[in-house]
């Protein structure tokens, strides 16, 4: 009795503190951090290195919030989470956003009650096989063994790929990428399949990577981006055109080397209205003039940010490819700043 | 009949026993060749003995203690004349990334608190542990250490953990106080209530206000930074700590004649022991974030150590009723006869008793804790199993694995094996010949 009464009194509370909270970009304001969550470590996008700050290209995207929204990139309280809590940790409010590689699908959006800001890696499914197995295309698979992560959307996948090209394959389930690694490693599949990116960045860490190919098929559409929760739209409009401020950098040529004489001023009015050296688009969304100079200064352009943690010259080794800008081909395609 | 006779009159002198009764060869006769059956298992253990440390000593025995990243032990190997996917251990990731396995992210400057709070561990455990070894005064601060623990490793001011401690203090005053005046239970009721009171309502703002006056205090450390051995520690110690006195009070409610007691008692037991702790730690890092307020600040570590905590109170309850399952009726008998009270006959007679009893069962549950805190990683915690994975996502160390785990499995060995050693010390220390 006593302690339904207390549930009960909790939930009113909670109901009402809900309905009289202020915004969240006023909360992050006035606690002086952004509290990010991100994932607890995957290769290229979110890791800690040995002194414990974080790194990664999802980990850029809250630096670059926290410092257009607080003017400082190390103002990030990072929340490591994981597949299973990631959606309840900001349901519940205990993170202001979350990067974390989440693939943007319908029922997150609608029936989760998430509002994804944005997509900062067009990735996709794709498979590894060693190159000794002589196979070119994922259609002659047929009889594989494949190690799949279990209960993710690659799983689900991969029943459809096959099942529509009328082929035959014995999963190997799995738990963690790290396993999935030692099993194929070890011969106890022919084939392993996960997210592109995933799989160039284990590649990357064997002994001999050219002794394996990635098949050309993509077989899924993984749009990973920055989410917030519903119905908080000042807020989703500060992830959202952070998000547009990297990739419109890009575009027009804005980067941390020349930041600073591109803000005094530039021939291009588009420039001068994201950098705040004309217009008030800053202050429509409620930051500083600089917010978008501040975000593009924390880590660089998306261009940058792609270059830095998970491009051609690092380990992970990544083309561009659907995350090249829309006039090189790419998907990258950010609203105009005006 | 023949004249020569032979009598002996002297003792002969003793002759060492035979060379294959005594020293190496006689112990390996008796032990491992004493018989055919046993003599093939012998020639079977060793060959497989070696067949394991054949494959595991050279892959360990690597010098790439100073490697940088994976492919860097890989160079060093390779220049070695080793090539191929297990020819050597990369101990790189140990060197490079030991003292976050043990501190996780908490601030470097700050290292020695938590080193200070475990060593001033063994300093308050000694009096319980080694009573007979250390002064019998130390228990005082054996007593004290519950509040100075969490303010070394948390921080801030030191008026807090103070003004909890006034709590106990102001609710002994009033049991006093009521006792002069009515009975013992009102006293006790009256006393739980002034401390709630002061603790939910009252302690807070004395505290600030005393800190805004005299600001003695530590940089405050939040939950966050906390990973690694020292969050698992965190967890267990406490976790520890608090599980045998409950659970030795929800024994005794079991076994009590009060009905209502009996119920909570029950119900509490059976409950937990009926939800995996796994469930337990997702209500505490998702359901109760739902029930709260927004805002509501209750620390993430905190919630889980309560968790972590009532779940082995559950068993731990078992385990001591196990011990007082097997104590004859003459025990309770006899305290009755010498006209002890309930409580007097727990304390001097009944939980000793029990307690030694159970002390095998007590400490499987402590060591079955101490490992169960790993299951932290999976709502996002970072403990020496959530860190490797986090390690592993950098570029220079993903895809090293099984040093990783040998090292945390090492850890984690040598802390449930003093446990282990510590509880057969106390058995035999224990022991009064009576079986």
């Amino acid at each position: 009795m006593k302690k339904t009464v207390l549930l009960g009194a909790l939930t009113v509370a909670g109901l009402a503190a809900g309905a009289a909270a202020a915004g969240t970009l006023d909360d992050v304001k006035a606690r002086g951090t952004l509290n990010c969550g991100v994932t607890t470590g995957l290769v290229g996008f979110a890791a800690p290195d040995a002194n414990g700050e974080w790194a990664g290209f999802d980990v850029s995207i809250c630096r670059a919030v926290a410092a257009a929204v607080l003017g400082d990139s190390k103002a990030v309280e990072f929340v490591p989470t994981t597949g299973k809590t990631r959606f309840t940790a900001l349901a519940s409010g205990e993170i202001d956003m979350l990067a974390r590689n989440t693939t943007w699908t319908f029922s997150r959006d609608v029936d989760l009650k998430f509002e994804f800001t944005g997509v900062n890696y067009y990735d996709g499914q794709g498979f590894m096989v060693p190159k000794e197995l002589g196979v070119s295309s994922a259609k002659e698979l047929d009889g594989a063994t494949v190690c799949i992560q279990t209960g993710t959307t690659t799983e689900l996948n991969l029943a459809d790929f096959f099942r529509a090209n009328n082929i035959s394959y014995e999963p190997v389930p799995i738990e963690t990428n790290a396993e999935a690694q030692q099993q194929y490693l070890a011969g106890a599949c022919d084939v392993y399949t996960t997210d592109a990116s995933g799989l160039a960045a284990t590649r990357a860490t064997f002994d001999d990577p050219a002794g394996h190919v990635l098949l050309p098929e993509i077989i899924s559409k993984e749009p990973l981006g920055p989410l917030v929760r519903h119905g908080d739209h000042e807020w989703g409009d500060v992830v959202r055109w952070t998000l547009n401020a990297l990739v419109s950098a890009e575009e027009l040529g804005v980067t941390s080397a020349n930041i600073a004489e591109m803000s005094a001023g530039s021939n291009n009015p588009e420039i001068n209205r994201l950098l705040g050296s004309e217009g008030t688009l800053g202050e429509m969304m409620g930051l500083d003039a600089d917010w978008a100079k501040s975000a593009v200064m924390a880590g660089g352009n998306y261009g940058e940010i792609f270059a830095k943690n998970i491009g051609e010259e690092t380990p992970v080794g990544l083309a561009r490819g659907l995350n090249a800008q829309w006039t090189n081909g790419g998907l990258l395609y950010s609203p105009p700043f005006r | 009949m023949s004249d020569i006779s032979f009598v002996r009159t002297e003792m002969l002198p003793e002759q060492d026993p035979p060379a294959s009764e005594v020293g190496a060869l006689g112990w390996a006769k008796h032990n491992l060749f004493s018989g055919a059956m046993n003599s093939a298992l012998t020639v079977f253990s060793i060959l497989g003995i070696y067949y394991v440390l054949a494959a595991l000593v050279p892959w360990a025995w690597s010098p790439t203690w100073n490697a940088t990243s994976l492919a860097g032990c890989r160079e060093i190997l390779h220049d070695l004349g080793r090539d191929g996917h297990f020819s050597g251990a990369c101990w790189g990731v140990i060197n490079d990334r030991w003292v976050q396995l043990f501190m996780g992210f908490y601030p470097p400057e700050h290292y020695w608190r938590p080193i200070a709070a475990f060593i001033l561990l063994g300093v308050a455990l000694s009096p319980v542990l080694f009573s007979d070894q250390v002064p019998a005064k130390l228990i005082w601060f054996t007593g004290l250490y519950p509040f100075l623990m969490p303010w070394l490793l948390w921080g801030g001011s030191i008026w807090v953990p103070l003004m909890v401690l006034a709590g106990f203090v102001i609710a002994y005053a009033a049991y006093r106080f009521v006792l002069d005046k009515m009975s013992e239970l009102i006293a006790l009721i009256v006393a739980v209530l002034v401390a709630v009171v002061w603790w939910l309502f009252l302690m807070g703002p004395i505290a600030e206000f005393v800190f805004n006056i005299i600001p003695i205090g530590m940089e405050a450390v939040g939950s966050r930074k906390f990973g690694g051995m020292m969050l698992s520690l965190t967890i267990g110690v406490v976790a520890i700590g608090f599980s045998l006195p409950i659970g030795v009070v929800l024994a005794l409610g079991r076994q009590s004649d009060l009905l209502i007691v009996k119920a909570l008692c029950v119900g509490f037991i059976e409950f937990i022991r009926g939800v995996p702790l796994i469930t337990l730690l997702f209500v505490a890092s998702t359901l109760l974030n739902i029930f709260m307020p927004p805002g509501t600040n209750f620390d993430i570590i905190m919630r889980v150590i309560i968790m972590a905590t009532l779940f082995a109170s559950a068993y731990m309850a078992e385990v001591i009723r196990g011990g007082l399952a097997a104590l004859p009726t003459g025990q309770y008998e006899g305290a009755d006869s010498l006209g002890l009270d309930y409580w007097q006959a727990q304390r001097l007679i009944i939980m000793p008793q029990a307690l030694k009893i159970s002390i095998p069962g007590i400490v499987s549950t402590f060591i079955g804790l101490f490992k169960d805190t790993t299951l932290v990683s999976v709502i996002g915690l970072l403990d020496p199993l959530g860190l490797s994975n986090g390690i592993r996502a950098n570029a220079e160390w993903n895809g090293v694995v099984w040093e990783l785990y040998g090292f945390i499995a090492l850890m984690f060995f040598v802390f449930c094996f003093s446990m282990s050693r510590y509880s057969m010390y106390l058995e035999r220390k224990l022991q009064t010949g009576h079986r």
